[in-house]
């Protein structure tokens, strides 16, 4: 080979990897992106069963009941609009009635309830998903600031154990 | 008192820091000593004045004055005084301050160790620090001030945040800073560089060390944070993919590629465009990391506070620098002479797939963190890219690179024999191929990629030895004759070999954690029984304790292997009491390089307590793998050659005599 073709070579091979990243960049996109959604968005959005969404809002104040075994039922709320959730793990440590949470899961076939495999934990007491805040916000349900303020935990020991 | 004079030390820091980002530039541009012997005397001074305002500031925590609005909303007069000291940082104003004080001390030790530095290559360099320097000052003097005072004193504050009561947040930051705003000074030599329209091999043999340096402290900076995030959070993971680390991971990559690169430029005088552009796009990286930390605009758990003033002022910061430096380089670059050609396959040819690799998978995180982002501000729609979306691409991408590490330093420069190398590592490769199928024989087929995955680990770590082993040439030589040329390799072979070597390490540690790690979520009661990873564990029961700042309810848990009781563990739910924060102490249990991880859920309404155990088989390999690197990172950099100051009297000899260089070797 002369120089100019090992050159081209060694460019072509150089253009193809990155040819290679982005077909797979978008690929993986393609595969698992989850869109993030609020319980008033589910009654125009058709979610088939199964596809992988990120489900966000409010915990409503007294829907927890933990079955036998490590399952846990709450509902989210938007104010207006409710969806039930079922999570089978530990809550985080800052999961109360009346705060915002994110959780990610599909809704299952068979019970159409939404299935969650993880209930997204944020370091900061006053934290609000920012997903969470900017919807409710929008919709004048809460504002900055405000952050214990709705969410008066009631059972501010529901992280803590008694003995 | 003692407050305001620190706040004024910070506004002096400002005055001094703009006198240094300019006259030093235009006496270099004069050949005027006297203004470029400005910039290393000012430096100095702005770093006593940081290091003063910052020194004033840790008093006002460790003698808890709440008087300081900062120290009110982020500290507690029952803390513990370690916390006080490190609180200091656990906030948006304090990590700026830690942020500025790492700037100026970088300025500073170019002072003290570029004695031999060319006069104008010094004052352009150090001009450009303060050019950093003056926009962060800016930055924290307007929109982040910490020496705020409230009138009349709170009696009491509010708390540090109690996930960070932990020793991690005494080392993770200052480390994570180091490595981070290390980068600033390759930033400001690439710029110096750039405004002087020449550069040369001796420029990447000044450069090197510093980027070395920066490398060492970022990786353990990573490495630690991941520990910490492991045993502090209590979820049991090492690694989220949350768009914080990414934004650390992502100048270490650049950061890498940069290291590999400026190698070339220095032996070989090639590369060189491409040097000056990763100098630059690595601590652009670590602009934009601190964008997306401190403006909030990310879903993350480092962000404090989100107050969008602050996020436009870092945004201005970050088009500034990064806009600036990129229309420099587009202007000056072409000036730079480039040379030394070598063929495809080679230690160069290697070197430039290493940095192909690392960029195009640099760009790959990039696009995962930004693409939420971006989608949001033009069709408002949210999304999240979670760990499935970087495993796939990330981590296939990553493969060929770590396929190829260990050909790299078995090639020659300029013109490498493949074969040869292959010839070298063909024991290396069926080594590595016996022990992945040895696993596949144990785990009775079990899971194809952790064999594979194990066979490239050990092909890594078995690689770097190999390059050891063929440099001092054992095997042809007789043993004491091979031992003493391995004793005198330079240090950076040894450097290289370890810091390779411990990139198997964690890939090993990876792969093994990600393939036969179990995860178990049970109901336990006083005296039940779970197994994981064949261990068994009892639940004695729980016990209530107080701390200092807490209350903590602690659960006792009995480990016993095969009926023989072999280490037991507390794993306690804590509640701050000031901010009634309730946090999750896990339980960890070492078992050489495994690790059994057992932290507590909810209480149950019949008395039972929800429980999940971790059993994370060796784990230790990934972060021990990063202390080898880092290790490396160290022995390369007490290389005789590498010593800051060293390369100066090659090239005051060298410099008269323009036109090339010859490399070193």
């Amino acid at each position: 080979m002369t120089r100019k073709q090992k050159r081209m070579a060694v460019i072509a091979g150089g253009v193809s990897f990155i040819m290679v990243a982005v077909l797979l960049v978008m690929f993986a996109f393609s595969q698992s992106v989850a869109y993030f959604f609020m319980p008033g968005d589910l009654k125009t959005a058709q979610i088939s069963p199964g596809t992988r969404i990120r489900l966000g809002g409010l915990v409503e104040a007294g829907s927890v009941k933990r079955d036998a075994g490590s399952t846990v039922t709450f509902v989210v709320t938007d104010g207006t609009n409710t969806v039930p959730v079922s999570y089978t793990g530990i809550l985080p440590d800052l999961f109360r009635e009346g705060q915002g949470v994110v959780t990610e899961g599909s809704f299952d076939a068979a019970s159409h309830a939404f299935v969650a495999d993880s209930v997204l934990a944020k370091h900061d007491e006053n934290y609000m998903p920012k997903e969470v805040a900017d919807r409710l916000k929008k919709d004048g349900v809460w504002e900055d600031g405000s952050g214990k303020g709705m969410a008066q935990p009631k059972g501010e020991a529901a992280g803590a154990i008694k003995p | 008192m003692i407050i305001e004079i620190g706040h004024f030390a910070l506004v002096l820091a400002l005055a001094v820091a703009l006198i240094v980002s300019v006259v030093p530039v235009i006496g270099a541009a004069r050949r005027d000593a006297a203004m470029m012997a400005l910039a290393p005397v000012g430096s100095l001074v702005l770093f006593a004045l940081v290091a003063f305002s910052f020194g004033v500031l840790t008093w006002a925590y460790v003698v808890s004055d709440f008087s300081v609005k900062n120290v009110w909303e982020n500290s507690h007069s029952l803390m513990p005084l370690l916390y006080k000291y490190t609180g200091v940082w656990g906030n948006h104003e304090g990590s700026m301050m830690l942020w500025l004080l790492i700037v100026v001390l970088f300025s500073a030790l170019v002072v003290v160790f570029g004695k031999n530095l060319p006069e104008t290559l010094k004052a352009n360099v150090l001009a450009v620090q303060s050019w950093i320097a003056s926009a962060f000052l800016f930055f924290i003097l307007l929109t982040s001030n910490p020496f705020i005072r409230l009138d009349p004193a709170p009696a009491e504050g509010q708390d540090l945040n109690p996930i960070l009561q932990d020793f991690g947040l005494a080392i993770h930051p200052p480390l994570l800073y180091l490595g981070y705003v290390g980068f600033s000074v390759c930033f400001s030599f690439a710029v110096a560089a750039l405004i002087e329209g020449r550069i040369d091999a001796a420029w990447a043999r000044w450069v090197r060390p510093w980027t070395l340096a920066a490398w060492t402290f970022l990786t353990a900076g990573i490495a630690m944070g991941s520990y910490w995030a492991y045993y502090e959070l209590g979820w049991g993971g090492w690694w989220f993919w949350d768009p914080v680390e990414n934004a650390s991971f992502m100048p270490w990559l650049a950061g890498t590629a940069l290291l590999h690169s400026a190698l070339v430029m220095e032996k070989r005088e090639a590369l060189k465009i491409w040097t000056v552009l990763l100098a630059i796009m690595t601590f652009s990286l670590s602009l934009l990391g601190t964008f997306l930390v401190r403006s909030g605009v990310l879903t993350s758990v480092h962000a404090f506070a989100t107050d969008p003033t602050r996020g436009i002022f870092i945004l201005g910061i970050l088009t500034l620098f990064i806009g600036g430096a990129f229309v420099l380089f587009a202007w000056r670059a072409p000036r730079l002479k480039s040379g030394g050609l070598f063929q495809p396959i080679s230690r160069e040819g290697a070197l430039v797939l290493n940095n192909l690799i690392l960029t195009v998978c640099c760009a790959t995180v990039l696009t995962g963190t930004l693409y939420p982002l971006v989608l949001e501000t033009i069709t408002g729609e949210k999304i999240s890219v979670g760990a499935p979306f970087f495993n796939l691409s990330f981590g296939l991408l990553m493969i060929p690179l770590l396929l190829a590490v260990p050909f790299g330093p078995l090639l020659a420069w300029k013109r490498g024999d493949l074969l040869g190398a292959m010839q070298r590592l063909y024991l290396v490769i069926g080594a590595a191929f016996v022990a992945g199928l040895v696993l596949y024989y144990i785990e009775n087929g079990g899971p194809v990629m952790a064999a594979l995955g194990l066979a490239l680990a050990c092909y890594l770590m078995l690689g770097a030895l190999a390059d050891l082993w063929y440099r001092a040439n054992f095997g042809k030589l007789a043993f004491n004759v091979a031992w003493r040329r391995l004793i005198g390799l330079p240090r950076s072979a040894f450097g290289t070999a370890l810091a390779h070597f411990g990139l198997g390490v964690t890939v090993l540690g990876i792969i093994i954690v990600s393939t036969y790690q179990t995860e178990t979520v049970v109901e336990m009661k006083q005296g039940s029984t779970a197994e994981a990873g064949g261990y068994s564990l009892v639940f004695d029961g729980m016990r209530h304790a107080v701390g200092p700042n807490y209350t903590d309810d602690q659960g006792h848990f009995s480990i016993s292997k095969a009926g023989v009781v072999v280490a037991d563990t507390w794993s306690s739910k804590r509640l701050y009491t000031a901010r009634r924060m309730p946090t999750t102490e896990a339980g960890i249990v070492t078992f050489w390089l495994s690790q059994l991880y057992v932290s507590l859920g909810d209480p149950m309404a019949d008395g039972g307590i929800v429980v999940r155990i971790w059993w994370k088989p060796f784990i230790l390999c990934i972060w021990g793998g990063c202390l080898i690197m880092m290790l490396g990172g160290f022995v390369s950099l007490s290389d005789r050659r590498l010593r800051v100051g060293a390369p100066s009297r090659k090239v005051k000899v060298a410099k008269p005599v323009k036109p090339v260089m010859e490399p070193a070797e």
